[in-house]
């Protein structure tokens, strides 16, 4: 039986194809069967819900208890019927469609400076030295500390808001886009030189395509940055033919000491924040993560 | 048409008198008395005065142990970096230039990775796809055109870079250690698939390896570079016939000869 083994013929060299082949087969990654959307969106939301319902119960016990007047602390039910009201008026869904095509606007101007501004500064490097601390500066003032000083030039005027709104959101967005830029491997760039990739070519396949995953971060904080910036410039800057925002309606709820109009306007500030960030960014975010093998979905 | 593309004048220290003739045809790289430093000039420098010709279709390795500047005189003839002294001349333009990593760009499926090489040479949108495909097709990836980098393999990743570098239509391929990264039968198979694609293509290849039997393999010169500075010391003539395998009694010969080279040269910095 030695014998067999040992002289046996050796089967002959294996075609490299074939051979590819077979360890392209085997090498390549199994993907996990992935949850189904239902399960997934359901085990993101029944914690959420549940947290929900705990903070209304303590409400509604607060409530009881009287610690505050009823026109200072109206309970849920008070909020839920004015809520509904201003649902079955139409004042919530326009104040809501105003507030986001301001919003909408005002975030993509800001994307357009901020990105502008920030491949500049991505570029050069003086210009970053030079504005590059000012830009992180603005990050941290309020963005209502513009409010007097763009009523003041602009006066009562959508360009008042849209200024505030600007100020608010560009410095997050630049530093968003920097921040991205920083975090690009090296060996990209040195392949971008080698495949001839110069001037706009570099930024536009390479550079701004390899920030991408940290640039999302950044643009996420500028929609949040430009959204409370415009609750802020709505709420000073309120004038009848500007039509009514959201933060008009958290004004009004103020000047008619309704503080169940103020909790319901409160309600809807947060609810669409959060609408905008579940619809538009968590599924860009997924598909550009998903898309590069980010997401721990795509195996070993 | 031929460009010649020096990175640096030729400085009087090396060729008194005259600059360095242009590299003729029968040349793929000429390097001429290179040398590169990296901060001031008191240090000893990373490469020192190489010299070094390259002709059409050849393929050249290079030996070396860490610290040699095998990467640095890559990028020398790359043309991504300038030497302190000496002249790199790239007669047939801008060489490819594969990595250790395979460094595709995740955010492109395969053939987008390779059409992109297309495009920055200013292929037109039609042929771009087509070529693309052509180009998987000869590293035996046919239908991974639409495939994501993070679902192809070590060995298709490398692949796929080599169909890139491919697609920037040098005369000159250069590779820094384009397989360590890889498990030895994949390793194997790619060296197999290189000798191939060489002996189609015939470009001129100048391979950067510290693994010896591969220099041995694929090569038919073997430059051995000194470390610190990173001089050349010696090169071998590899005359063994085509298809060579990793097993071979003439690769292993040969290898060993070599191995005791780059050990004694090793150990003098130990003493």
């Amino acid at each position: 039986m030695a014998a067999d083994t040992t002289h046996t013929a050796s089967p002959g060299r294996v075609d490299a194809r074939a051979l590819e082949a077979g360890l392209d087969a085997l090498e390549t990654a199994v993907v996990a069967p992935r949850r189904s959307a239902w399960s997934t969106a359901w085990s993101a939301f029944w914690p959420t819900a549940l947290a929900l319902g705990v903070f209304v119960a303590v409400w509604q016990l607060v409530y009881l208890a009287g610690v505050k007047p009823e026109y200072a602390l109206p309970g849920p039910a008070d909020v839920a019927t004015t809520f509904v009201g201003i649902l079955q008026d139409g004042t919530a869904l326009k104040a809501s469609a105003l507030s986001l095509q301001r919003g909408g606007l005002g975030f993509v101007v800001s994307v357009v400076v901020g990105v502008v501004l920030g491949i500049a500064m991505a570029t050069i490097p003086l210009l970053r030295r030079a504005i590059g601390p000012m830009i992180t500066g603005l990050q941290s003032l309020p963005s209502i500390a513009w409010v007097p000083a763009a009523v003041i030039w602009f006066g009562l005027s959508n360009t008042t808001i849209f200024a505030v709104v600007l100020l608010g959101a560009v410095p997050s967005i630049v530093n968003g886009l920097l921040t991205g830029v920083d975090q690009v491997p090296p060996l990209f760039l040195r392949v971008g030189r080698v495949l001839g990739a110069r001037g706009w070519d570099r930024i536009r396949f390479v550079l701004l395509p390899a920030a991408l995953p940290g640039f999302l971060g950044g643009l996420k904080q500028g929609w949040a940055f430009a959204w409370r910036s415009l609750m802020a410039a709505e709420l000073i800057t309120n004038a009848p033919r500007l039509g009514t925002g959201l933060g008009q309606v958290l004004d009004l709820g103020r000047t008619l000491s309704d503080m169940s109009l103020v909790i319901a306007a409160i309600f809807l500030i947060f609810a669409v924040g959060i609408a905008i960030e579940l619809l538009v960014f968590a599924p860009l975010e997924r598909r550009v993560l998903h898309a590069r093998g980010l997401t721990g979905l795509a195996g070993q | 048409m031929t460009s010649v593309s020096t990175a640096a004048v030729t400085t009087a220290a090396h060729t008194p008198g005259a600059p360095a003739p242009a590299a003729g045809p029968g040349v793929a790289v000429r390097l001429q008395g290179v040398s590169k430093h990296f901060g001031d000039a008191s240090r000893p420098p990373v490469l020192d005065r190489i010299d070094l010709t390259v002709a059409p279709g050849e393929f050249v390795c290079l030996l070396g142990a860490s610290g040699c500047g095998k990467s640095t005189l890559l990028s020398l003839v790359a043309g991504l970096d300038a030497p302190s002294d000496g002249t790199v001349e790239v007669p047939d333009g801008r060489p490819a230039l594969m990595f250790q990593e395979p460094a595709l760009y995740p955010w492109l499926t395969a053939g987008q990775n390779i059409e992109l090489a297309l495009r920055l040479r200013g292929v037109g949108r039609q042929a771009r796809r087509a070529e693309a495909d052509r180009l998987l097709a000869l590293v035996h990836l046919e239908g991974s055109h639409a495939k994501r980098v993070h679902e192809l393999s070590g060995g298709m990743r490398q692949r796929v870079a080599l169909a890139r570098a491919l697609a920037q239509e040098g005369r000159v391929l250069l590779m820094d250690e384009p397989f360590a990264a890889l498990d030895a039968i994949t390793r194997d198979v790619m060296h197999d698939e290189l000798t191939r694609i060489w002996r189609e293509t015939g470009l001129s290849v100048v391979f950067v390896t510290h693994n010896v039997r591969e220099a041995v393999r694929l090569g038919q010169r073997v430059v051995l570079l000194s470390s610190r500075p990173g001089r050349i010391v010696r090169e071998w003539t590899v005359d063994l016939p085509h298809p060579r395998r990793i097993e071979d009694s003439g690769v292993a010969e040969l290898s060993v000869e070599i191995t005791d080279h780059l050990r004694q040269e090793i150990s003098r910095h130990g003493r």
